[in-house]
């Protein structure tokens, strides 16, 4: 992991002071919310539904034990003793005061971590493969170049007041776990001539205008890197649109240029800001490189392990789910679920965040990842502590073996928290959890992702099974896309038709898949390949008997 | 947005904490809907709101749709989530009321 120095520190603890000071003045009346708005914002103060959420940066989504611990202590101490870590791998506080926010930016500045920059105009938290560094499919791990666009980026002066917030993601793996091209920027890390190289995506996003990211570049130098990003965003900075904040977007901008004058812009504008950069940052790249080292992976004996994947099932159907394969022949990556039938997808008590960091610090090298489907992995695991793994995990209530079945639903927090929500997504998952628990198996490998707004937090567009909760007329309704994609042939879900009231959205979920095993092949074909095989039109019917009898 | 129609009650969140809150009769922010000064009339609401949003110690303060009966409840479920609170934990309003507002 990436150590903070004095810098980083000193910068951090400043934030924190100026922040305490703008909280007071906001207190004793010397600042209105208008003016303050913008301040708590900066710092990841959001005023919610109920009350003021904080959404704390997990920096490509990687945390160690201490900061885990330090994340359960400020939601016992701060907060409702829970979490919510979210699909851009950060973890939001649903309940803070205004006044303690102060002291809670203090305490993750006691382990290194602060929420600049996780709202705003700005150049947000750069996500990244959940198993970056561990992968057996990794060309090389991404995180040191998320660090360095993330020393880079953070108060950028340029960059503060961007004409909309900008995300960016980046892979080293061949397969995309990233969704880099649903980003502002997706940077996929490739092999060029024996070389890093950086395959550049520009333009994706969800949102009200979903788009999948045009190729920029396919073989940019890795070392060009920060001179062509500062390119792309100081072309966006001039021509995005700043009238309209529907339209602000890069991905309008792209759009609206096409991808080859944009192209063309970028390059004018790599060419000038290229021999700007000195060499420093390569410089500073080299140093972070030593902090992102592999662990020293460590030989046991197997026999426990092969032991209980003979004598214990339920192990076993978790090692087949929950358990992928490293890149350390020994060694393997645990994603514990926090999909939980009838849990609140992406949530965590305190007591499961220090058991969590104790797996880690005991048996996993002190390594923990959030991923952007809201799951918490342990990238480092020996095969042979496995089975202790699995045994802690099940004492703590996270044994759920469900990675990638229907219940391991991507849900935004919807209008139960979302002062921006139009209706709520975390019943509609936990009660499609519960409902299809049983079934899950049979089922095989699904991915439904909810949102409860057009914003696609809950990224429903490249859901094989996406819903998004509307405000139909004063009454939730729910909306059905099918047949996206959030992996290498990352596409956007077509909608099926008119919405469903809450109490027509579960029958009518009944009937496709009551469709797809009808339709499948074998238990082979997944509901994904059966609905690229057939299209999406037998299950558009299937969603829809019921308007045909009518 | 479609026009805002009577009755309706003027609603915010408490500055501290966050909380809901609504106006009362008083002229104080209240966590209680039931406490609320149920406005017949549109055009009265917004001059109140304009005064009262000024006021320190409240965010956010808007007119919401309310139905009147034996008891004042929210017309659109929005405010109903806003006035219980949370449908996945017990949290909220429908825990707490009031010790998590400053007094």
């Amino acid at each position: 992991m990436y150590t903070y120095q004095e810098f980083d520190r000193a910068f951090v603890r400043d934030r924190v002071g100026q922040y305490r000071d703008q909280v007071r003045r906001r207190l004793d009346g010397a600042l209105t919310e208008d003016e303050f708005k913008p301040l708590r914002l900066m710092n990841g103060v959001y005023l919610q539904l109920h009350a003021y959420m904080l959404r704390v940066a997990i920096p490509y989504g990687t945390l160690s034990s201490q900061q885990m611990r330090q994340l359960a202590y400020i939601a016992d101490k701060w907060d409702k003793g829970y979490g919510h870590f979210t699909t851009r791998q950060n973890i939001q506080f649903n309940w803070p005061r205004l006044i303690d926010t102060p002291d809670i930016l203090d305490a993750l500045a006691d382990v290194d971590m602060h929420a600049i920059q996780t709202s705003g105009n700005t150049i947000r938290n750069v996500t990244t493969d959940q198993f970056a560094g561990a992968a057996i499919d990794e060309i090389a791990d991404p995180r040191p170049y998320a660090e360095l666009i993330r020393q880079w980026s953070t108060d950028h002066p340029e960059f503060q007041f961007l004409p909309r917030k900008f995300k960016i993601a980046i892979t080293g793996a061949l397969e995309d776990r990233a969704v880099v091209r649903a980003h502002d920027i997706g940077l996929q890390l490739v092999e060029h001539e024996g070389r890093i190289a950086f395959k550049v995506f520009v333009g994706g996003g969800l949102g009200r205008t979903p788009v999948i990211g045009q190729e920029l570049t396919d073989r940019l130098p890795a070392e060009d890197l920060l001179p062509y990003l500062e390119a792309v965003l100081s072309v966006y900075n001039l021509a995005g649109r700043r009238d309209n904040k529907y339209k602000a977007r890069i991905k309008i901008t792209v759009g609206a240029m096409g991808i080859d004058a944009f192209r063309a812009k970028v390059d004018e504008a790599f060419q000038r800001l290229r021999a700007e950069f000195s060499g420093q940052d390569l410089a500073v790249l080299g140093d972070i490189q030593k902090g992102f080292m592999p662990p020293e992976y460590v030989e046991k004996s197997q026999d426990r392990y092969f032991d209980a994947l003979d004598g214990d099932s339920y192990f076993r159907e978790w090692v087949e789910r929950n358990v992928f394969a490293h890149k350390h022949p020994s060694y393997a990556s645990v994603t514990i679920s926090l999909k939980g039938h009838g849990d609140t997808p992406g949530d965590a008590t305190a007591a499961q965040m220090r058991a969590i960091a104790d797996v880690a610090e005991c048996l996993a090298h002190d390594e923990l990842r959030i991923s952007h489907e809201q799951n918490i992995v342990l990238p480092h695991v020996a095969q042979a502590d496995l089975p202790a793994v699995y045994q802690a995990l099940k004492s703590i209530g996270l044994a759920t073996a469900n990675i990638g079945l229907v219940s391991d639903i991507i849900a935004c927090p919807g209008m139960d928290y979302c002062a921006l929500a139009t209706a709520r997504s975390i019943p509609i998952a936990q009660d499609i959890a519960v409902r299809y628990e049983s079934r899950e198996q049979e089922i095989g490998p699904m991915q439904i992702k909810i949102s409860g707004c057009i914003n696609a937090c809950g990224h429903h567009h490249v859901g094989h099974i996406g819903i998004l909760g509307l405000d139909k007329a004063g009454v939730e309704n729910y909306q059905i896309t099918l047949g996206g994609s959030a992996g290498n042939d990352a596409s956007i879900g077509e909608k099926m038709g008119r919405g469903f009231n809450i109490d027509e959205l579960m029958p009518a979920l009944d009937r496709l898949i009551d469709a797809y095993l009808m339709h499948r092949l074998s238990t082979e074909e997944t509901f994904a390949q059966a609905i690229k095989r057939l299209g999406t039109r037998p299950f558009q019917e299937a969603l829809y008997v019921v308007d045909q009898a009518a | 947005m479609s026009r805002i129609k009577a009755p309706v009650v003027i609603t915010a969140n408490d500055l501290l904490s966050g909380e809901v809150v609504y106006l009362d009769a008083s002229h104080r922010w209240s966590i209680e809907l039931s406490a609320a000064k149920v406005f017949e009339v549109v055009e009265e609401a917004t001059i109140e709101l304009d005064a009262m949003a000024k006021e320190a110690d409240v965010v956010g303060a808007y007119l919401a749709e309310v139905l009147v009966g034996a008891s004042i409840s929210p017309r659109h479920y929005r405010e109903g989530f806003r006035q219980r609170g949370p449908s996945n934990y017990f949290h909220g309003k429908q825990t707490v009321k009031g010790a998590e507002v400053a007094a």
